[in-house]
């Protein structure tokens, strides 16, 4: 555990401080387009984190063009699959999320969450 | 390979395809396809069930053409049998136990919408419990989360969407905190298949290097599944999603979507992580405390409630309280304990809720206590059901409740330094839980002269009655014929890592 190692893989260290920001948002933040706004950039730096881990310096995307070449010549493709089906979940819980705040706002206007609640206290359902 | 063993396969794709094909039936139709795909299920699972006890042994199927390392798969033991065999009776009990509320509460002309949701959970309930790759589990996670937001908004009112965004707030923090363990594991082990993950840490466990981000790995998916199934601290948006939704959405989401989270824990424990690297990490102090911290904090709140629903619901809390003080063992006896409860939970809250949305019927839909007075006079099933659940959940003998909470006494003992709290949080949670649950049986059957509800007979709500005795008989099985279960469950265990 030293600095040098920090240094070293930088890429991931901002993934994670990435995650971090995405995550205090997501619970933190009383907006909820920047809860929503949150996720996203939480949901980003799991795919950056996962996009690194299958990166293999000097090799290139798993597409093949001329013809059949050696695995050596290719980076993992499994990461950039798992990162496909993880933007789509994204995509897909981001669209409900959204929907739920427009109704939100619809009857309430207001996007803060914790006023939301202070009125459901007072005036019930 | 024998027939039988295509029915797992079948029964997550029968009720992936059941949701769509809701979307173009009218609200009767979808209903009637729901009903029929849950009690195909619910067979064919049984089926499963007795094909894989015969055998003694599970097997794995292979999903595509794939082999191992590359392809996907799931694997079918006896306890994942069991589970979906079980979970599906308590879904279609819970259908049509709520029906009469759903009428009401659905918007006219959206119950098909209501169906697809059922379904899809249905799947992606089945599809935790026996997949065994773990990006699909993350997978079906989400698809989980998803329908079981559906399932609460589709009350529309203030409260339920206001529950629904806090509840989709707290789920999307778990799955990220369970993803982003997912990525280390798989970055650490290379593998995605749960059996081949577990071969990579047993090498892996015994250098110093990887020890540490290791314990990451399983201290990010445990505490993500954990919010997930609202450990206590992490509740929050359980007492409104389940107080204020409809009666089948409320039963269904407290008996059976938190246990398909706490089944893909014990999944992560056993097949994925190893049992023995889980008991010597520190994760499980983590989840003992929270458990028990639980067991005592969701009660308390409970008691401090003046609605019954949300009475019910927060003592949800405390029952997820005691499955994680199961784990928080780290004992197999513990782990035992915790599946029992998970049956017996999700047998007893489906019956309290159910029973519940007849007994406010009968109050003029008034949800407060004061309202209730000799309500188990005016709904007599109700009544007696509710009563039923009340003594099951304190852990009258006789009840299923009082099995878990033995198997959980018997778990604890000879433990060095966890027996004395547990047995300690055992006494005081269930002196709370008699409690709330004995005020409220007090209060139905305290005679009530100037009633203002009305009264409800068998003759009026057939099906309700039907769920409900089918539900005691249900919780009856469970606490006369524990033992049995309890060696199923043990088999189960045995094959399933």
């Amino acid at each position: 555990m030293n600095i040098a190692n920090l240094i070293q893989n930088y890429e991931e260290a901002v993934a994670m401080i990435l995650f971090g920001i995405g995550f205090s948002n997501l619970l933190l933040q009383k907006n909820l387009i920047k809860k929503i706004v949150g996720l996203n950039i939480m949901d980003t730096a799991t795919y950056l984190f996962l996009a690194l881990k299958g990166y293999i310096a000097g090799r290139k995307a798993p597409v093949v063009v001329n013809g059949v070449q050696s695995v050596k010549a290719y980076i993992n493709p499994i990461p950039s699959g798992l990162v496909l089906t993880g933007i789509v979940v994204s995509v897909s819980v981001t669209a409900l999320m959204l929907s739920l705040t427009i109704r939100l706002y619809r009857r309430y206007h207001t996007l803060d969450l914790d006023e939301i609640s202070t009125r459901l206290r007072k005036e019930g359902l | 390979m024998a027939f039988v063993q295509n029915f797992p396969f079948m029964c997550i794709i029968l009720s992936l395809f059941s949701g769509p094909l809701s979307m173009v039936l009218d609200g009767k139709n979808a209903k009637k396809v729901n009903l029929f795909v849950l009690s195909i299920i619910g067979v064919m699972s049984a089926t499963v069930l007795t094909f894989v006890c015969k055998t003694g042994q599970s097997y794995v199927y292979r999903m595509g053409h794939f082999p191992a390392p590359w392809g996907n798969e799931i694997r079918v033991g006896v306890l994942e049998a069991f589970m979906a065999t079980f979970f599906c009776i308590v879904m279609l009990l819970c259908m049509i136990g709520g029906e009469k509320e759903r009428l009401i509460h659905v918007e006219e002309g959206k119950e098909n919408l209501y169906y697809i949701m059922v379904n899809l959970l249905l799947c992606s309930l089945l599809a935790l419990i026996y997949t065994n790759d773990i990006f699909t589990a993350y997978v079906f996670v989400e698809i989980n989360t998803i329908s079981a937001c559906g399932l609460i908004m589709i009350r529309q009112n203030g409260r339920t969407l206001e529950a629904s965004m806090r509840y989709m707030i707290m789920s999307l923090l778990g799955s990220g905190l369970l993803l982003l363990g997912l990525c280390f594991l798989y970055d650490l082990t290379g593998h995605l298949l749960m059996s081949n993950i577990k071969e990579q840490v047993a090498i892996i466990a015994d250098i110093p290097e990887y020890h540490v981000p290791l314990m990451v790995a399983l201290g990010l998916m445990s505490v993500g599944l954990a919010i997930k199934s609202a450990l206590y601290p992490f509740h929050s948006w359980l007492p409104d999603a389940y107080g204020y939704s409809t009666v089948s959405s409320a039963a269904i989401l407290s008996s059976l979507v938190s246990k398909g989270y706490i089944f893909l824990l014990i999944k992560i424990f056993y097949r994925v992580i190893g049992f023995e690297i889980v008991t010597e990490s520190k994760v499980i102090h983590v989840l003992f405390v929270f458990g028990l911290l639980g067991m005592i904090m969701g009660s308390l709140s409970a008691i401090a409630e003046n609605n019954i629903r949300r009475m019910i619901a927060f003592s949800s809390v405390a029952q997820i309280g005691y499955i994680y003080m199961g784990f928080g063992l780290g004992t197999r006896a513990g782990v035992i304990a915790s599946i029992y409860h998970i049956l017996s939970h999700a047998a007893t809250k489906s019956l309290l809720f159910v029973a519940g949305s007849g007994i406010t019927a009968s109050s003029e839909n008034k949800t407060e206590f004061s309202e209730l007075t000799g309500a188990g006079y005016r709904n007599k099933i109700a009544g007696l059901a509710f009563t039923v659940g009340s003594l099951s959940m304190i852990g009258f003998p006789m009840f299923t409740g009082f099995i878990s909470k033995l198997l959980f006494a018997q778990a604890a003992i000879g433990h060095t330094y966890k027996m004395l709290p547990t047995l300690i949080a055992l006494a005081i949670s269930t002196i709370l839980n008699a409690i709330y649950f004995m005020k409220t049986v007090i209060r139905i059957y305290t005679p009530n002269r100037e009633s203002k509800g009305q009264t409800i007979t068998i003759k009026d709500q057939p099906k309700k009655a039907i769920a409900l005795a089918f539900f005691i008989v249900l919780n009856l099985i469970l606490g006369l014929s524990s033992e049995p279960i309890v060696k199923l469950i043990e088999f189960g265990l045995n094959m399933f890592a």
